[in-house]
């Protein structure tokens, strides 16, 4: 039986890869905003198989709550399998150019705020010597665009932060795993016209499960994003400068 | 605003959409609102001004191991559900012949299966359910505001937004099923054998639509028992898709009719008993997604009729007769014999015969449609709404006795100027 811990548990991916492991009767603890949805979602959970499910509400950008939210976790599972560290939020771009608390409340988001969580979560799991913490991260955060550089910029944060991480607790057994998606079909996109390189969430939790169960530390998702970005971060410069992307 | 259509790519429109994380979002100050699932109807009735999409309302919300009774919300799909409970050693007692639509969806359109004639609609099996109207959820059953119930069971969407569900599921002790296939000549031979099998759960027959003389109607009929061995394995979540449009020329009246023959002759036994997977047995076009492309850009329609038992063969073989005769032809034909109606106020099924037939649209099919709705007509038949997308007012409520009940509900609740269709103004609803 495995535990398992979801911070930004609301979230439609990880709503997915919670229901994945509901089904192996998992343990769950699961941390998020929003109260009423965490409710139904236990309900859920439980009918579709989970041995428990623990709950707690947080708001990502409260930091001084996060060493309790975490110690408070690991306390009461024991021994943590994986932790999941999925809540993020789609900037309006514009809003951040012209209004800096906004833009510092979005990198606060996505970067600062998982990356306290992250470490508390370390820390623990370094004790551990076993185990594994997954982020999501996204594409977004390997080249800078103009369309959505504040988001691009924290996930890209995550994202180097997550390279020294993983290299450290390589030595405790501790498999660290970035998921960088790339287009998905969740509440965050709603607004978007989706195309043929659109993945849907349960699609994307089944890739995400995989690569943990396996150690794999491949991060685009799915992996035909690995394509696109690597031609993406190799159009020289002075092209990419001019592009309306 | 987005671009919509639905199963059948006719019509397409631009609509609003919003798809809520909950029902406490569900408050609405709009007007031309309907409800949709994952559009598997085929035509109009899931498309509106404003559209609310179920597919966040996924949740379980309980299930009683004891009674089989499960509670959920309203955007769970069939294929969720069985993902989930056939390895638990639970069925649907009541499926249409795809599981890519919603407890909402089925509810809505009071869907029917390969066993109606056992055990009636999906709405049959549903205890009580919750439905949304102006912001206020409301809930409903047989004893409890048994109008709305009676109303909202079938009722195309008409009355609000369907928010949860409570309905049995079958236990079940394998995942397979005990399928006979019968070759049946013509149309006489094959309404012999639905009577003489009429105790089978599952039944449903393929009809060649294009064979004329003697050869009219002849089918393959198919009948079906849960087997009682085997395992309790899923379906495979894995599909071929059908990736972009296919030229719309490639169907026509030759490739048809030497598709009918080849399936007819496939089988070279007058009969064949093997043991199927419920996966192949219920939904043998799931395994291609997006199957519909076949149809090219254009679109198509299927035509489902069902004419009472009483106008028998002769209704049937005057519709036959009048499509081979139009050489319009349909790719797939379902004949199916239908048990006795239940008393929803829209449901589409009565005692009888229902015949659903797919056409690629073109602009000599309204034509013969009408012609086809003249004949039912006449058989004191009608038509199914899930499918339809061009029916005249007329045609509806000369066929559906119960639409003024339904429009004074619908007014008594508020429903009547909120939650409509683009088929519910067409039909004068
Ligand atoms: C391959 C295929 C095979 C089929 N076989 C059968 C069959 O054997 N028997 C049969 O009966 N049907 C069959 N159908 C039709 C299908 O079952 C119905 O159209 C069903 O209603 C589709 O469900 P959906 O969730 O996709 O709903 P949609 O297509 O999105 O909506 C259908 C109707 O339900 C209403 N609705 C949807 N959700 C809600 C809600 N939450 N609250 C209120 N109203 C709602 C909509 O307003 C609309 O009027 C088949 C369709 C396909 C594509
Ligand atoms: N969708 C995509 O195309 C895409 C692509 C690449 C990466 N991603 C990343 O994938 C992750 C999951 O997102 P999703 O697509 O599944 O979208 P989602 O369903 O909208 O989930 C976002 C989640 O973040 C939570 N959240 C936002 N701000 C928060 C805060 N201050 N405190 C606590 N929780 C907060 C939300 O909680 P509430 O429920 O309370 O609002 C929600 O659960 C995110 O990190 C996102 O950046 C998404």
């Amino acid at each position: 039986m495995k535990n398992i811990i979801i911070i930004g548990a609301t979230s439609a991916m990880a709503e997915e890869v919670a229901k994945l492991y509901a089904a192996e009767k998992a343990n769950l603890y699961l941390i998020a905003r929003n109260t009423t949805r965490l409710e139904s979602i236990i309900n859920d959970l439980t009918v579709r198989g989970a041995n428990t499910v623990h709950t707690s509400a947080f708001d990502a950008n409260q930091f001084d709550s996060h060493e309790v939210l975490i110690e408070q976790a690991f306390e009461t599972l024991g021994y943590v399998d994986v932790v999941l560290i999925a809540h993020g939020s789609l900037p309006n771009q514009e809003l951040c150019q012209n209004d800096t608390t906004q833009a510092i409340e979005e990198l606060n988001t996505n970067g600062i705020s998982v990356i306290s969580l992250l470490t508390h979560t370390a820390n623990k799991m370094e004790l551990q010597k076993k185990g594994n913490i997954t982020v999501i991260t996204s594409v977004a955060g390997d080249r800078g665009r103009q369309s959505n550089y504040v988001y691009g910029a924290a996930k890209g944060m995550v994202s180097t932060f997550l390279q020294g991480l993983a290299q450290r607790l390589n030595k405790s057994g501790v498999h660290v795993l970035d998921i960088k998606p790339g287009f998905v079909d969740t509440p965050m996109t709603a607004e978007f016209n989706k195309g043929a390189l659109w993945a849907k969430p349960d699609k994307v939790a089944q890739i995400i499960k995989k690569r943990i169960s396996k150690k794999s530390s491949f991060s685009y998702t799915p992996a035909f994003w690995f394509i696109i970005m690597t031609v993406i971060k190799f159009i020289p410069k002075f092209v990419f400068t001019r592009l309306k992307l | 605003m987005k671009k919509m259509t639905s199963w059948g790519k006719y019509p397409h429109i631009d609509a609003n959409i919003s798809a809520p994380l909950s029902s406490h979002m569900l408050a609405n100050e709009k007007r031309n609102i309907i409800a949709r699932g994952l559009g598997r109807s085929y035509g109009d009735s899931a498309l509106s001004e404003n559209i609310i999409i179920s597919n966040r309302l996924n949740h379980f919300i309980s299930f009683d191991e004891n009674t089989g009774q499960l509670h959920c919300e309203a955007g769970v799909s069939l294929h969720d559900i069985l993902m989930n409970f056939v390895p638990k050693g639970w069925f649907l007692y009541v499926t249409p012949g795809t599981k890519f639509v919603t407890v909402g969806g089925a509810i809505a359109s009071d869907v029917h299966g390969k066993n109606h004639h056992i055990d009636g609609c999906f709405s049959d099996h549903v205890t009580s359910l919750t439905i949304c109207i102006q912001g206020e959820e409301i809930s409903c059953s047989r004893e409890e505001n048994s109008d709305l119930f009676h109303a909202t069971c079938g009722g195309m969407g008409l009355t609000g937004i369907i928010t949860k569900a409570t309905f049995k599921l079958r236990p079940i002790t394998s995942s397979y099923i005990n399928q006979k296939v019968i070759k049946a000549k013509n149309l006489d031979t094959v309404l012999e054998l639905f009577e003489q099998y009429r105790d089978a759960t599952y039944s449903v027959a393929w009809i060649d639509c294009l064979s004329t003389g003697s050869n009219l109607g002849r089918s393959l009929l198919m009948l079906g028992e849960h087997a009682c061995k085997g395992e309790l394995t899923t379906h495979k979540s894995g599909v071929l898709n059908m990736p972009c449009d296919m030229p719309s020329f490639l169907l026509n009246k030759y490739t048809i009719q030497a598709f009918n023959s080849a399936y007819y002759n496939k089988q070279v036994k007058e009969e064949l008993n093997n043991t199927i997977h419920y996966d192949s047995f219920f939904y043998p076009l799931d395994g291609i997604s997006n199957w519909n492309r076949m149809y090219g850009k254009n679109g198509f329609t299927q035509y489902q009729f069902v004419i009472p038992k009483e106008a028998g063969k002769e209704g049937l073989k005057e519709i036959l007769e009048a499509i081979a005769e139009s050489k319009q032809g349909s790719f797939l034909a379902v004949l199916k014999v239908f048990g006795k109606g239940n008393i929803n106020y829209l449901s589409f099924p009565l005692e009888g015969y229902t015949l659903a037939l797919d056409f690629k649209l073109n602009n000599k099919l309204f034509a013969l449609l009408d012609r086809l709705d003249l004949i039912v007509r006449k058989y004191k038949g009608r038509i199914y709404l899930s499918k339809d997308v061009r029916m005249s007012e007329e045609m509806f409520k000369a066929s559906y006795p119960h639409w003024k009940k339904f429009q004074v509900l619908r007014k008594k609740y508020g429903a009547d100027e909120r939650y409509l269709s683009l088929q519910s103004k067409r039909i004068g609803l």
